[in-house]
């Protein structure tokens, strides 16, 4: 059995999930968005991990990344790993991938914005 | 030098309201940003969860701000860099400095204020001890972190859930700090659940609800922070204080309204929002004086500002090409009920040829209300809520219809119903 | 040469070093901290008293009203802020005219001019700010109010400028006597050979004086608590208020800053730490609520900052000046309020006594003149654009409170002494000193001063040595 707050709209019900035999019991939750939430926390949760790194040579001096679509919430410190010792030479275009499949997740860290020469 | 309109800010505000100017059809605009780039605070927000609401997907911040640079770099809209503008006149005369210009006295026929808010520091929250390293504004640390790849500390206790806090915790675990608590006030969090969930319960970060800092301690650098919980009047209970050995106090404790032009300019601020109090049209009591975005109020989604803008750009179109009557009769929105302010404050008296969006903010977290407009002792819109809080702002959008009846009432509110 | 080391570079030290270098010496200034104005000179009142305070006779009393008649010339010629503001005493009572009226005859016998008492409405006239529970006042046209670190780096400068060297980071541990005559000064480890001693470590002055002195002396450090409100509420008082001490306490001052703050303070509590300067949620709420009763408007929403300084108070409870028991050392000792507004005719007296018993020459290339920042904020429209012109640095903006431009940050840390630190650009600058507290400006701050200082950021501190502000880079990156 889990407790969690719902994250899909201000009302933040507090919720419990309990495993049972054919799949998971939700209660305290008072929409069905609330149950498909608490149920993808208990079978996939994902996150979408955001940093920057360093880059030379350009108008910004880090540039800001993101993996491109969420991974597994259990591989955000591998991936934030990923990054260690990453620097980037400008220019950089949003979109550039930074570090390509983080954390063997599948997913790219891209670039967040655009970093001129200068 | 003369322009027709001048916007001071090329933040999320001033970008929007640059577009919502050049798209109603006013060529000559100026914008003035005081950083070497555009996109304001944007550019240290690198976290996603923008834009959901104007561009259905979830951006991070300088993804956000860079749609909106595009747009503006594709209408040829002029903007100066490095500018700080460092005063602005009664009659519409923008000053600014940079490098280049040298000093550049600017008349416009309309100005935009889009210089967005700053933190509140330290001083003004009263927190006694000692004066060491280590004390940092949240988004002082964000932009140490984010944009310079320096950390303001090893272990730290952050003051305030308000997003950046909650934002700057999630942030600074990812950097191998170790964030040892957020310390709330209040006994509710102003910062969004979804924030309290995946920046403090993913890390496993304590947040303590109605609880303060009441000490400070460390000679050269913070060395340790003592907490204690409040009681309801909000005074600390020395007894049960506690001590945390951290070396860096992130202050997330709420934004201010940067209006030091507008009180030059003479112009009336609002003792609730510390904003300007504008009309319908986000003209602001000085004529051809515009205020849009965290300059009018502190607002929680970038979406909103940059909708609230572009309003005010097109407005301020309107008015230099005459097309809004200035100096007529204006109406008072009153407030009641736990809605602690509404923007905009006031309406024209006149017929009203579209709707008008009301933004407010309510005193306290409520249930199962309906927040509505009064218009002469009637309700002439409004809509129920399952639930309020002071973390999010409310809206409420009137038709012309309704705006027209708000507009020929003696005495007009906005408020809660609570059922 | 004869040669001179100044202990500490506070108000006393650096005016002392100054009026020294006035004759032919070798002067250097050994100071514990890493700049000039670090201790009691950078967290004080600012006030320049009128002088009916000190009781008659007493040295308190003598170089009050001689250095407060220094200050407008000496103002002008250091280029440091100074306003004669006026002052009142608020007496809140009838019983308390009496005192009033004695204060009033201690300031005519101390040579005080324009002094007089005024009723409660005249003092509401003067500022309408002002309790409507006041019943009369004493009003002392010649008070004034000096921006105190300004003045001390305003000295310092001018010191170096002639000469005089300042060593930092160089905290004395003794004073030895030479039985040939003379001093050794030994710091950190390191003997200093010289022929006189000033001693101005200010609430550390009794611990140099007990290693050579066979008189004894005890200092206590005193904490007074400060806030500082925004300057949109500088509107509250033009005059500084005072409030006549009752068998309550002493009261607390309400006084605007010469930057157009309003200042509220001091409390006084005697500490065993003479060099904590925290602040307490005690004594902050102490000095709020005694300075409501001048100044009913005030609100907690007003403040922007809080600080604490630490008083040397002499068991004496008078300064302590001249040669002391052991020939060629000179203490400056005890000096509390009113040390700010005595520092010039200490200065000038100390170094008196030291020309004359050292027989020195008048310094013949000595240049009583020293030119500050250019401060763009107080320029006109003219000013800013032709200084953009000649040196571009000035048409960027570093710290958008207080409208401080790089021009002035990197004058700052090429001045001698010069800031290298945070706190020392802002003493220097006004840069951080505004309503966000630095916010805004810190990291850009910190770009500047390593630039021009050929320093790493995570070097930078915010007040020396164990104060750097970052703690490494991200990423666990190596510096």
């Amino acid at each position: 059995m889990r407790e969690m707050i719902c994250i899909c709209c201000p009302m933040g019900c507090r919720m419990t999930v309990e495993k049972t035999a054919d799949g998971y019991l939700v209660t305290g939750n008072t929409c069905p968005r609330g149950k498909a939430y608490a149920i993808d926390e208990m079978t996939a949760p994902k996150r979408m991990v955001t940093s920057s790194v360093p880059v030379d040579g350009g108008n910004f001096k880090m540039v800001s990344v993101k993996t491109a679509v969420s991974i597994p919430k259990e591989l955000i410190f591998k991936a934030l790993d990923s990054l260690k010792g990453v620097r980037m030479t400008a220019p950089v275009k949003e979109g550039d991938v930074v570090v390509k499949n983080t954390a063997g997740s599948g997913v790219d860290f891209i670039a967040t914005r655009n970093v001129d020469k200068c | 030098m003369k322009r027709n309109l001048v916007i001071i800010g090329g933040g999320p505000a001033g970008l929007a309201a640059a577009i919502g100017a050049y798209d109603e059809g006013e060529r000559d605009i100026l914008i003035l940003e005081r950083e070497p780039n555009l996109g304001g605070i944007l550019n240290q927000c690198i976290h996603n969860g923008f834009g959901l609401h104007t561009f259905k997907e979830e951006l991070t911040g300088p993804e956000y701000a860079s749609r909106f640079i595009r747009e503006v770099k594709a209408r040829n809209i002029e903007y100066k860099l490095n500018t700080t503008v460092i005063k602005l006149s009664g009659e519409k005369r923008v000053t600014a400095v940079n490098e280049t210009d040298g000093l550049m006295n600017i008349d416009a026929r309309a100005v935009i204020l889009a210089c967005g808010c700053r933190e509140r520091p330290r001083g003004a929250i009263n927190i006694a001890g000692c004066r060491s390293a280590g004390i940092f504004s949240a988004g002082t640390a964000q932009k140490l972190v984010n944009m310079e790849g320096y950390m303001p500390g090893k272990e730290v206790v952050i003051l305030g859930s308000g997003d950046i806090g909650l934002i700057m915790a999630r942030r600074m675990t990812s950097e191998g700090a170790v964030v040892k608590a957020v310390v709330e006030l209040m006994p509710y969090s102003s910062g969004l659940n979804r924030n309290i969930v995946q920046c403090l319960n993913d890390f496993n970060i304590p947040l303590k609800f109605s609880h303060t800092v009441v000490d400070i301690k460390g000679n050269g650098r913070v060395k340790s922070v003592v907490i204690a919980p409040v009681d309801e009047k909000l005074n600390p209970i020395m007894d049960k204080a506690e001590e945390i050995s951290c070396d860096c106090l992130l202050l997330s404790v709420g934004l201010l309204p940067e209006n030091e032009l507008a009180k030059q300019a003479g112009i009336a601020l609002s003792p609730v929002t510390g904003g300007a109090e504008v009309d319908e049209n986000m003209m602001t009591l000085s004529d051809g004086v515009f205020e849009c975005g965290n300059v009018l109020h502190v607002h929680d989604l970038v979406d909103f500002v940059s909708e609230e803008s572009a309003h005010a750009g097109k407005c301020a179109a309107r008015y230099i090409a005459g097309k809004i009557e200035s100096g007529s009769e204006r109406i008072k929105i009153g407030t009641f009920g736990g809605v602690r302010y509404c923007v905009p404050e006031y309406v024209y008296r006149g017929k009203a040829s579209e709707g008008i969006g009301l933004k407010m903010r309510v005193n306290n977290v409520y249930r199962k209300v309906r927040i509505k407009v009064v218009a002469d002792g009637v309700e002439i819109a409004g809509k129920n809520k399952q639930i309020v809080t002071p973390g999010e702002m409310e809206t409420l959008s009137l038709t012309a219809e309704q705006a027209d009846k708000l507009k020929n009432a003696s005495d007009v509110s906005v408020g809660l119903e609570v059922k | 040469m004869t040669r001179i080391i100044v202990i500490g570079a506070g108000v006393i030290g650096c005016s002392v070093a100054r009026e020294l270098a006035a004759f032919d010496a070798e002067v250097f200034v050994f100071e514990k901290g890493n700049d000039v104005a670090v201790g009691t000179s950078k967290a004080n009142s600012g006030i320049v008293h009128a002088g009916f305070d000190a009781h008659p006779g007493s040295n308190k009393a003598k170089f009050n009203v001689a250095g407060a008649k220094l200050f407008p010339a000496l103002s002008k010629e250091l280029d440091f802020p100074y306003k004669n503001n006026g002052a009142m005493v608020l007496n809140f009572s009838p019983e308390g005219t009496d005192k009033l009226k004695e204060l009033l005859a201690q300031g005519a016998e101390n040579g005080v001019e324009g002094l007089r008492i005024i009723s409660g409405d005249e003092a509401r006239e003067l500022e309408p700010e002002v309790s409507k529970d006041v019943y009369n006042a004493l009003y002392a046209p010649t008070s004034g109010i000096v921006g105190p670190y300004e003045m001390t780096i305003a000295y310092a400068e001018n010191a170096a400028a002639n000469g005089v060297k300042f060593c930092f980071n160089r905290k004395v541990d003794s004073v030895v006597k030479k039985p040939s005559g003379g001093f050794i000064v030994k710091a950190d480890g390191k003997d200093y050979d010289c022929d006189a001693v000033v001693n101005c470590a200010g609430v550390h002055a009794d611990d140099v004086n007990n290693t050579v002195c066979r008189q004894k002396e005890k200092i206590i450090a005193r904490k007074g608590e400060y806030m500082l409100l925004d300057k949109s509420y500088g509107y509250l008082t033009y005059c500084t208020l005072f409030q006549l001490p009752t068998a309550m306490g002493k009261g607390v001052l309400v006084s605007p800053t010469v930057h157009g703050n309003i200042i509220v303070g001091p409390t006084a509590d005697d500490v065993p730490d003479k060099d904590n300067t925290d602040t307490t949620v005690d004594g902050l709420n102490k000095a709020f609520k005694l300075a409501s009763v001048s100044v009913p408007a005030l609100t907690k929403r007003m403040i922007i900052t809080q600080f604490s300084g630490i008083r040397a108070h002499s068991e004496k409870n008078d300064f302590t000046i001249g040669e002391s028991d052991t020939e060629g050392l000179f203490n400056a000792l005890g000096i509390e309020s009113p040390g700010l507004t005595s520092a010039p005719a200490v200065a000038k007296y100390l170094s008196g006594l030291i020309a004359e018993k050292y027989n020195l020459e008048k310094n013949p290339s000595f240049n009583p003149k020293r030119e500050g920042i250019k401060q763009f904020s107080s320029m006109t429209d003219k000013e800013r654009e032709e200084i953009i012109r000649k040196n571009p640095l000035y048409g960027k903006v570093v710290c958008r409170c207080e409208v401080v431009t790089e021009g002035e940050i990197v004058d700052a840390i090429h001045r001698v002494p010069g800031a290298v630190d945070l706190d020392g650009l802002k003493r220097r600058t006004r840069a951080g000193m505004g309503r966000c507290q630095a916010g805004f400006c810190t990291p850009r701050l910190m770009e500047i001063l390593a630039r021009e200082t050929g320093r790493k950021m995570t070097e930078i501190s915010k007040k020396g040595t164990g104060s750097e502000l970052l703690v490494g880079k991200t990423k666990g990156e190596k510096l």
